[in-house]
């Protein structure tokens, strides 16, 4: 069954510089002396460590779990001791450390007694509550814990399987898709029951023939009718909305979730590790990573959480003039010089940088409005609008062109003939714009408190002119009664009842 | 060191999309000068040597890097659009004050690169007009050649200005013939002819510069340097304009192929209406632009004081660009959702 895309508007087409890293299959890691699990490694609140310092633990244990709706619990990728609960730096340009569990590793591989559960015949909750303790989250990079999507009672019309992987460089699901084709078609069909949906659509941008060929076999070999549709290649055709737009033809606005236009969408390698966890009792404690760009040896990694990624890189042998990383794609990761923070559940590739892959920017120049921006933003903004208003510190300007339907996708920057870091700009307004939100609210509260205890101050006031009126008066009638030489006793029950 | 994404930047320049420009004007240029003479080159080299010159002034005075900023081009586009838009055998110093009011005043004084809301090059055009109009009309007479020598001595002031210089050009034939009212021939391309002005299909020899504009428009297109829509609809509603007016009258309006090649039309539809920073910038604003642009510069050609209407029909539109801008606004992709549910 051949099917055709809708076309996404923009987009840019930057040299893919996959084949290197494509080649060879994917290798494990050498299990390092040494991992160190930051706590919070998806969307939402960070687990809490349930293992002491010093207490040895099984591959596959959990160590820190989920207490949360809207988190995931965490494992130890292999058996150890536990050196440290601490803070410890991660892979953030920042540099500041968060909480994070240290394991001593033992070599010993030790696995924790942990029976695959009979799955088909759990209930939707209890597998959604299966997931959410074996760690599941999105490793498309996006983080986010998977059974809280598996979490509508509707019926999918579409349920999507994204293998676009548009980014450059990045080779991680290609691999997979290569290589485990069979087990993601079983995770495919067990997400199919879950979400009820009517039709199966597994995407794979053009240029990963072999992907689509063993994601092909492996569907006609599981008498599977999910159909595998080729995207012309073009950035960002991976992305959540423009790829429900290319297989679909609908349109997703920022604050509106896809389920509620029926469709669902999972990355490959979380059907797999979904799979992984529903039927081998496998919790995510590894994942695959490509390592590319300045090394000898690109390729991809099945790699344990916690991992240095210099020690990862090392693998690869980077080149001498390797002066840092890009933490996921070129378009949309994240520029770190060369560090020891570690591997976590959203990395899916280290590309080395070195001046001659990666030339610094050219410093910026004015926007001569050529619009280059707004041919290629696959959300269909005017860039230049938005970077005028948000250098001009008009947020609230910037907020009417539709700043918060922008996906940081970058293209706007990469056509950008004015050298302009566009996207920069439009973090920090969105920034600015939630600053301004969060102190509007803050005040708001403020005032309503303020106003509340003013209307309480004024209330008790007034309670208490009540009250001396009514003790005055009745005083003046005591007396009057004294003065007229009768007991004072019916007035005092009077007043106590107008207490009430 | 921290760095935003992207980390990748496509190999597209301010200075290369101006360079692009410059290239695009080649051919024109060329043909020009094998029909006028080198004194089409001298103006060029004057105009760009006074284009530097005051934007280096500018940049300095302004406290930005002359040399990066300088290093753009912009400025030379300018001037090459100054020098194809004035008379060849413009005086010297008509030039350079056109260059000081487009650099200087249209430019710089409005903010520099990309903050003017007038086209420079249009502005030194209308400028020059109102205040030099005998000079500004002075083109050379059709198949006027002039030796070298001479025509520079004409631009710099050494020798007197000739008669040749100040012969009718087609479109000024046609505005006095639609002036006078007192035609006795069938049409005006008869007239054009008797005159020996008419050639293939607009004016003799000049048919083919517009004709070069074109393809270096087409080029820009080609590179991605422009969209297609303010061309588009500048030469659709300029040819629409001219039919409507031929069609009721034939005997006093020339047909929309001579009026498409013609004058500045090519040259305005393709390098001046396209100018990003004062043109507008969505599809459909653009579509406006170019309508705007090409109607008002017909009828200010035909019906107007003026030789011809591109310079103060482009500059009508640029007034009109931020508000054309503001109601055309292109829907925002996930936004569509909305309406097309409904
Ligand atoms: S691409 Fe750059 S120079 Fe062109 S309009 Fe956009 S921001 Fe301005
Ligand atoms: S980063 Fe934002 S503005 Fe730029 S192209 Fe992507 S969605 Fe459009």
């Amino acid at each position: 069954m051949l099917r055709t895309s809708f076309h996404f508007p923009g987009g840019v087409k930057p040299d893919s510089n996959k084949e290197a890293s494509a080649r060879d299959p994917i290798a494990f890691a050498p299990l390092p002396e040494r991992l160190a699990l930051p706590l919070k490694q998806s969307a939402g609140v960070a687990p809490s460590p349930v293992v002491r310092v010093g207490e040895r633990v099984k591959k596959g244990q959990v160590i820190a779990a989920a207490e949360q709706w809207i988190s995931a619990s965490l494992h130890a990728p292999t058996s150890g001791r536990i050196a440290d609960i601490g803070n410890y730096p991660l892979a953030h340009p920042s540099g500041l450390p968060a909480p994070a569990i240290i394991i001593e590793t033992d070599g010993l591989e030790e696995w924790q007694e942990r029976p695959p559960p009979d799955w088909q015949r759990l209930a939707p909750q209890e597998v959604q509550q299966y997931l959410q303790q074996s760690g599941v989250v999105g490793l498309g990079g996006a983080v986010f814990p998977s059974h809280v999507k598996l979490d509508a009672e509707a019926r999918m019309e579409e349920l999507i399987i994204n293998g676009a992987e548009c980014e450059p460089y990045v080779t991680c699901d290609d691999r997979l898709m290569r290589e485990r084709a069979a087990e993601i078609v079983s995770g495919i069909a067990l997400l199919r029951d879950l979400t009820g949906a009517g039709q199966t659509l597994i995407a794979i941008e053009n240029n990963k023939p072999e992907a689509i060929r063993a994601m092909r076999g492996a569907i006609s070999e599981h008498r599977e009718n999910f159909t595998v549709v080729t995207l012309p290649t073009r950035y960002p055709a991976g992305s959540l909305r423009q790829l429900i737009y290319a297989l679909t033809g609908k349109r997703a606005p920022f604050n509106v979730l896809p389920t509620a236009m029926g469709v669902q969408c999972f990355n490959v390698a979380t059907v797999y590790s979904i799979w992984r966890a529903l039927a081998h009792g496998e919790p995510v404690a590894r994942r695959v990573v490509t390592v590319s760009g300045n090394v000898r040896a690109p390729r991809n990694w099945d790699v344990p959480l916690g991992m240095s990624m210099e020690a990862l890189l090392q693998l690869s042998g980077p080149l001498s003039d390797t002066n840092g990383l890009i933490v996921g794609g070129p378009m949309m990761g994240t520029f770190l010089p060369l560090t020891n923070a570690p591997i976590t559940k959203g990395s899916n590739c280290l590309i080395a940088r070195s001046p001659r892959l990666f030339p610094p920017r050219p410093p910026e120049s004015p926007c001569i409005r050529c619009t280059a921006c707004a041919q290629a933003c696959p959300q269909g903004l005017q860039p230049f609008e938005l970077y005028w208003w948000s250098r001009a510190r008009d947020f609230d300007k910037a907020a009417r062109y539709a700043l918060s339907e922008c996906i940081e996708c970058g293209c706007c920057a990469y056509v950008c003939p004015a050298s302009i870091p566009l996207v920069h700009y439009f973090r920090y307004a969105k920034g600015e714009l939630a600053a301004a939100a969060r102190e509007q609210k803050m005040a708001d509260d403020a005032k309503s408190r303020f106003e509340f205890r003013q209307f309480r101050a004024e209330r008790e006031k007034t309670e208490k002119a009540e009250k001396l009126a009514k003790a005055a008066a009745a005083q003046a009638a005591k007396r009057a009664a004294e003065e007229s030489a009768a007991s004072g006793e019916p007035e005092n029950m009077a007043s106590q009842e107008e207490r009430h | 060191m921290m760095l935003s994404s992207p980390h990748l930047r496509e190999a597209n320049s301010v200075p290369r999309i101006m360079r692009l420009v410059c290239v695009a004007l080649l051919p024109g240029i060329a043909v020009y000068t094998a029909l006028i003479g080198p004194a089409v080159l001298t103006q060029i080299f004057l105009a760009s040597v006074a284009a530097l010159f005051f934007e280096a002034a500018m940049l300095k005075m302004r406290a930005l890097p002359v040399r990066r900023f300088l290093g753009d081009h912009s400025a030379l586009v300018t001037a090459w659009l100054i020098a194809l838009t004035f008379p060849p055998l413009s005086p010297w110093w008509l030039t350079v004050t056109g260059v000081f009011f487009a650099i200087v005043v249209a430019k710089h004084l409005y903010g520099g690169l990309g903050q003017n809301p007038f086209n420079p090059a249009m502005v030194a055009f209308a400028v020059c007009i109102i205040a030099f109009p005998a000079l500004m009309s002075q083109w050379p007479a059709q198949g006027l050649t002039l030796p070298f020598e001479q025509q520079l001595e004409i631009v710099f002031g050494f020798s007197p200005r000739i008669d040749a210089l100040t012969a009718a050009t087609p479109l000024d034939a046609i505005k006095t013939a639609l002036k006078t009212n007192a035609l006795r021939v069938d049409n005006i391309q008869e007239l054009l002819r008797s005159q020996n002005l008419y050639g293939t299909f607009a004016g003799r020899g000049w048919e083919w510069v517009t004709m070069t504009y074109l393809c270096g428009g087409a080029f820009l297109l080609l590179m991605g340097v422009i969209t297609w829509h303010a061309p588009f609809a500048f030469v659709t509603s300029m040819a629409a304009a001219a039919a409507i007016c031929w069609l009721i009258d034939p005997s006093r309006f020339s047909d929309p192929l001579f009026h498409l090649f013609s004058g500045g039309s090519m040259l305005g539809a393709f390098f001046i209406a396209t100018d990003p920073v004062s043109g507008c910038s969505t599809p459909r604003g653009r579509l406006i632009f170019g309508c705007g642009a090409g109607l008002l510069a017909y009828l200010i050609r035909v019906f107007g004081v003026f030789p011809d209407g591109i310079a103060f029909a482009v500059l009508i539109m640029n007034i009109c660009a931020p508000l054309i801008d503001h109601y055309t606004q292109p829907t925002v992709f996930g936004l569509r959702a909305r309406e097309s549910d409904t």
